[in-house]
């Protein structure tokens, strides 16, 4: 009896004990370090990173969750008690939702004079600031409209046309970010009213849904390296910067084109912001952290990183995006609040018309 | 004096009680052996004694030592299960050495001592062997051998050759015997087999429905049986209701000759087999003596016959009265279906109270 | 165990008069709850607190119930829809996986054959790879141009049929474990006795074996059903938009639009419905487990005899290969199909990236340590509080036990996001903010990996005989000692098995573990998600490797769990 007491309080410590130092490692409390909340997808150069701590003297703890979405909510849901100092990673599509919790304390980063207007949703307040941006666009598989001696399309009105039939693969609005920006694109372009006769139509027309960016790229769209063989979709939803992103990855000998082209009047624009938490245990530090993700360094470090823009219009772009990439001039748009108001009811509509 | 005393313990289970205010003295050195049909409380009984079962009221003490509130493993008595549960995972070794390593013995000490019981039991070197390639009588020594290891102040043995053969079980009963003298072991065993209770206790108790029904040494409960019950179970079969008068007694036989000094009254009879006398043919009949006790020349058909060994157990049809068993010589022994005419003797009748 | 009814000598007290049968069940009373402490704590904390306190903040939003949402939500056709399809499919899952599965546990089991630990560590890869990585390769078996496809022209991936079998695909393995643990011990002597008796090979098995068998067979089922009503990745993957289970609603609801009410009210739905499915589970079970004959393993297999044999075991064999190693055999191929022709650039490209830029880029070798070291503390937590939890469960015991015995299944009932979520607003107060430590990874596996233990123990552990224990008193071991002793070595294997389960679960990050923000240390199946995530032949490639990898590492890990197995097996 007793050594079974005993032996259920070993047990019982041992558990307590993992736990502390558990936390020991975690806080971020102290002023030698400062926490960045934000999504898996975020990447940054160690050299970059380690050059901010030996700047500020800030250790920077990273916590990342799986996506975009679920990151956003756990801040919503963490509200005044926040897991970090700085949250990174809230996009246009989120940004409404994010401002209304008032999850996010004003502070206007330094440099934020290079970053252009039309990115700068939240201006004046500063409660988040522009990090970056990115283009939803449709992709097409270079080889094969040149093989079969078709133009590719170039808007959203081409791709319900007949000669697209059964060519593009899109992702789940409902749980799929690009799939849920391609949606918010064609609400940009067709209005409130227009965007399901559009969705009607690219139904009729044999567009292909599957559940996310992986599936619709690696194993339908016939551009990429693993779909060449297996795929059967030469459009896919992607992003504007997946040509770049083909040739950087795509071994050591540098093509003159991308094998992926872009239909730049198919693109929503994605703008990520990040903005010092509400509640902050490090505000200081946070601050720092945010001027230092709008900074030189780390703007040039990002666009090979996460593959998407700058959000500063002084940083020069990485040769592979000059060569390979493209610029789009006009993504279709949908306001923030607009987005907030009607994102549940349009996903639904969305579905139940995909079924 | 005594190692091991029961007073007034009580089970219940379930509402019945399975032991039923059970006195018990065991003295130190003594083999006492609990019998009885299954269900009588005989188990229960070693179990309380164990700690494995819960008592309801009554107290039991070993070696002066009130065992209340003792968990079952510091009461220092070992026990033989039924069906012995060797340890499956353990070789031999292992499963004798098991107590001792409880004790916390050292290794060296340990291994000594199984050696030593291992060879006691007739299993010298079998400490690598699987329990599992063992047969029923080794297993059944290696359950003894892991019993006494650590030495218990009371060895208590479940059934202790049940499963075992007829030859096996002979051989077994006057081995455990010699042992237990040799170490002076105290015993409390149980069996439902009287042939291996009398073989092996200085002391036997009869157990029916949780109460104790008698208990005396192998020959006293022999002889005298306290009761029908205990006659049955011991295997007699002769046993009628009956009313005494004087030196006789009337039962569905007919008359029967009792023992002098029989007291009067209502009574069950019990006939040994060996009281039960065939008259041969051609004996002259009525012989005066016996005519006058009245029970002579009843005619019987010969139902089936038994070879024991030395002589021979025949089943008999009265032609009144229920059957009789009786024991004959091998020599001349009838063939079923024959017609006798048997006779009672008086000194292998015995008066037991009347059955209720 | 029932306290002795008063009664006994006239004139003693009650108290007085039995005072070694109190103090005998309170000391019961006391070993079982003390024993329960640490799982109970466990699960209040880290299970309990979190899932009803997010449920709490959905139903009452703004301080007052949202009961009329609740009515809306639970009323709405979509609601019943989703509710309808979950239930369905995880019952015809479970059946198909059952079907599919016990021939296997069987042949695994009751033969020897070469090549049979290998086998066994194979079967349960499939069940620590990423959903993604595995869906992609189960649509090369069975989808668009994949291996039936080209064979007979059969394509499943716009059927239904794509979500069953790939949840045979994943839990084949739970079926052959469990199963195939307790069977591997059953005394072959009963059936062959059986069938000296007169009976045939199939109502031998059928009146010996299989009631024998129940109580490990629901436990199974349990688990698959549970895991497929559950069904997140798969359903996600294979079934698009066309179906969704209350799981992925949920998801839907909580991550995306963080609409917590209908989230609560489809959790509680969730939970009802699991609650239903563990009661009916209790009511099969209970009786139906006794002592059983167990033997050593090795003595209950042997080398298949005569051609029927042979053939059985080659068909089972058949059916691994097809629907478990053709799938993983798609990753290896795709993970060395480089530019230029097959080779291994993929895995050097994963070598050389280490010490490229990111600063969450770490070298395979690196991630492996991750992932194995979060694993082995999942594995440690989850085999501790388990092995408690079957230990006080061994023992038949009053409703407040079996309720326990039910609680500790409703991890794998419940949706991840619930209880992810659940952590986020619960566990973030000193001295337990634990939102931004590692410790928070392993716990979250830990959930998941503790059913596993405590349901691969338990039938073991109550078919000891309970003469074993007592002969062990008897002998003097005090009663953890003679768990200890008696139990421990008899559901060693056992634990063994589940050890490998929880392993398996942690590697592949189950459950919670997706909706936990988690500080840098990237493990496999994290690295695995990032790469994919990407356009690029390198990094589909690297994904390819590194799955390839994490699938070697984990079948590597449940081999050497099975060696140990059999080096220890002597000393037992």
């Amino acid at each position: 009896m007793k050594r079974t007491t005993a032996a259920a309080v070993s047990v019982a410590l041992g558990s307590c004990l993992l736990a502390a130092c558990g936390t020991d490692g975690g806080g971020g409390s102290d002023g030698g370090s400062v926490t960045l909340v934000t999504h898996q997808s975020f990447e940054v150069s160690k050299n970059v990173l380690d050059a901010f701590t030996e700047k500020s003297g800030l250790k920077v703890k990273v916590l990342r969750a799986d996506d975009a979405g679920a990151a956003v909510n756990q801040a919503i849901l963490s509200k005044g008690n926040p897991q970090g100092d700085v949250f990174f990673g809230v996009d246009n599509a989120l940004l409404s939702k994010a401002l209304d919790a008032g999850i996010f304390a004003p502070h206007k980063a330094e440099g934020l004079a290079e970053v252009p207007r039309q990115l700068q949703l939240d201006a004046g307040k500063n409660r988040v600031t522009p990090i970056d941006h990115g283009d939803v666009c449709v992709n097409y598989d270079r080889a094969y409209f040149e093989r079969e001696k078709l133009a590719p399309p170039k808007t959203l009105d081409d791709l319900v046309k007949p000669e697209y039939k059964d060519m593009l693969v899109v992702q789940n609005a409902a749980t799929s970010s690009p799939g849920l920006a391609f949606l918010l694109a064609s609400v940009g372009a067709y209005g409130e009213d227009g965007w399901q006769d559009y969705w009607k139509k690219l139904k009729a027309n044999g567009v292909a849904m599957v559940d996310g960016w992986e599936q619709a790229y690696n194993d339908r769209f016939t551009g990429s390296a693993s779909g060449r063989e297996k795929g059967d979709r030469p459009l896919v939803v992607s992003y504007a910067s997946s040509p770049p992103a083909e040739v950087h990855y795509g071994g050591d000998k540098k093509p003159a084109k991308a094998p992926t082209g872009v239909s730049t009047g198919t693109c929503f624009r994605q703008i990520e912001f990040a903005g010092l938490l509400e509640g902050a245990k490090n505000p200081e530090g946070g601050k720092a952290l945010l001027d230092f993700l709008v900074g030189e360094e780390f703007q040039k470090d990002l666009p090979l990183n996460m593959w998407v823009h700058p959000a500063r219009a002084d940083v020069e772009l990485p040769e592979v995006f000059t060569r390979y990439g493209v610029e789009v001039e006009k993504p279709h748009v949908v306001a923030p609040e607009d987005i907030e108001a009607n994102r549940e009811q349009w996903v639904k509509q969305w579905a139940s018309l995909m079924r | 004096m005594s190692s091991l005393t029961l007073r007034s313990v009580t089970v219940r289970l379930g509402g019945r009680a399975v032991l039923d205010s059970v006195d018990l003295d065991v003295a130190e050195r003594e083999t006492v052996c609990v019998l009885g049909p299954s269900g009588s409380g005989k188990s229960t009984l070693l179990r309380a004694v164990a700690g494995l079962q819960e008592i309801g009221a009554g107290e039991i003490t070993l070696g002066g030592r009130d065992l209340a509130g003792v968990p079952v493993h510091r009461r220092g008595v070992g026990l033989m299960f039924q069906d012995h549960q060797l340890f499956p995972q353990r070789d031999v070794g292992r499963n004798v050495a098991f107590g001792l390593r409880m004790r916390g013995d050292g290794r060296a000490e340990a291994e000594r001592r199984v050696a030593e019981l291992l060879a006691m039991v007739g299993l010298p070197d079998a400490q690598r062997r699987a329990v599992g390639s063992l047969s029923g009588g080794e297993q059944q020594r290696v359950a003894l051998a892991r019993a006494l290891a650590p030495s218990p102040a009371l060895l208590m043995l479940d059934e202790p050759l049940g499963q075992l053969d007829r030859s096996l079980r002979e051989r077994l009963v006057v081995e455990l015997r010699q042992l237990f003298d040799e170490l002076g072991t105290t015993v409390l065993a149980v069996t439902h087999d009287q042939g291996e209770a009398f073989a092996l206790a200085d002391r036997v108790l009869v157990m029916r429905d949780g109460r104790i029904a008698q208990s005396g040494t192998p020959p006293e409960v022999w002889q005298r049986p306290a009761s029908a019950f205990v006659a049955r179970f011991l295997g007699f079969d002769n046993v009628v209701p009956a009313t005494v008068t004087g030196r006789a007694a009337t039962t569905p036989w007919g008359t029967l000759p009792v023992p002098d000094g029989t007291p009067p009254g209502p009574a069950t009879l019990l006939v040994r087999p060996a009281g039960v006398r065939l008259d041969a043919d051609d004996v002259a009949r009525p012989a005066p003596d016996d005519a006058a006790e009245g029970g002579r020349g009843l005619r019987c058909q010969v139902l089936a016959r038994t070879f024991r060994g030395d002589h021979v157990v025949l089943a008999l049809r009265p032609e009144r009265g229920p059957d009789l068993e009786a024991t004959v010589p091998l020599r001349g022994a009838p063939s079923p279906g024959e017609k006798v005419t048997v006779s009672f003797d008086a000194a292998e009748t015995v008066r037991l109270p009347p059955e209720d | 165990m029932a306290s002795p009814p008063p009664g006994g000598r006239p004139g003693a007290g009650p108290d007085g008069a039995r005072p070694s049968g109190r103090s005998a069940a309170r000391r019961a009373l006391a070993v079982r709850l003390g024993l329960m402490a640490v799982p109970v704590a466990f699960f209040a904390l880290f299970f309990g607190y979190p899932v009803a306190t997010i449920v709490g903040r959905g139903l009452r939003e703004d301080g007052r119930w949202q009961f009329g949402r609740a009515a809306e939500v639970l009323t709405s056709p979509d609601t019943l829809d989703v509710l309808w399809f979950t239930v369905w499919q995880a019952a015809a899952s479970t059946a198909l996986t059952l079907l599919v599965a016990l021939p296997g546990a069987y042949a695994l089991a009751r033969f020897d054959f070469p090549g049979k630990r290998l086998l066994r560590a194979v079967v349960t890869v499939p069940f620590v790879l990423p959903t993604v990585v595995v869906g992609s390769a189960f649509l090369a078996l069975v989808g668009r141009g994949g291996v039936l496809d080209e064979a007979w022209g059969l394509r499943l991936d716009t059927s239904v049929w794509a979500i069953l079998l790939a949840h045979v695909f994943f839990n084949y393995a739970v079926v052959v474990r469990t199963v195939g643990g307790l069977w591997g011990q059953l005394d072959p002597r009963q059936e062959e006795a059986a069938r000296v008796l007169g009976a045939g090979r199939f109502t031998a098995w059928r009146r010996i074996t299989l009631p024998a068998l129940v109580p490990a067979v629901a436990a199974a089922a349990l688990m698959v059903f549970l895991f497929t009503f559950t069904s997140f990745g798969v359903i996600q993957v294979l079934g698009g938009a066309r179906y969704a289970t209350l799981e992925v609603e949920i998801y839907r609801q909580t991550a995306q639009f963080l609409d917590l009410p209908t989230a609560a009210v489809l959790s509680l739905l969730q939970l009802a419905a699991v609650a239903a499915m563990l009661a009916v589970h209790a009511w099969t079970v209970r009786r139906r487990e006794s002592a059983l004959r167990l033997v050593a393993a090795e003595h209950a297999a042997r080398r298949p005899r005569g051609v029927g044999q042979w053939a059985f075991l080659w068909s089972q064999l058949l059916v691994v290969a097809v629907l478990l190693v053709l799938p993983l055999a798609v990753l290896v191929e795709r993970s060395l199909s480089a530019p230029g022709g097959y080779g291994l650039a993929f895995y050097r490209a994963l070598a050389e990236q280490a010490d490229a830029s990111s600063a969450f880029v770490v070298p395979p070798l690196e991630a492996v340590g991750n992932s194995l070291a979060y694993a082995a503390v999942a594995t440690l937590i989850a085999v501790a509080v388990g092995t408690l939890a079957a230990a006080a469960l061994t023992r038949r015991a009053g409703p407040l036990v079996r309720g326990f015995d039910a609680l500790l299944m409703l991890p794998l009932g419940v949706s991840a996001v619930t209880v992810g979520f659940g952590f986020l607003i619960t566990l973030d107060k000193p001295p337990l903010d634990l939102r931004s430590s590692w410790i928070l990874v392993p716990l979250a596996q830990a959930l998941v990996g503790v059913p596993f233990v405590v349901r691969t123990m338990l039938p073991v552990l109550r078919a000891v005989d309970e003469r074993l224990r007592e002969a062990a008193a008897v002998l003097g071991a005090s009663p953890w000692r003679a768990w200890r002793e008696v139990d421990l070595p008899m559901v060693s294997r056992a634990g063994l098995i589940a050890a490998g389960f929880a392993f398996a679960v942690s590697l592949g990050e189950f459950g919670a573990t997706v909706f936990i923000a988690r500080p840098d240390s990237p493990t496999l199946p994290v690295a695995v998600a990032r790469l994919l995530g990407r356009a690029g032949e390198y990094n589909y490639g690297m994904a390819m490797a590194l799955s390839t990898i994490l699938m070697l590492v984990c079948a590597g890990v449940l081999l050497l769990l099975e060696r140990v197995r059999v080096n220890r097996s002597g000393e037992f």
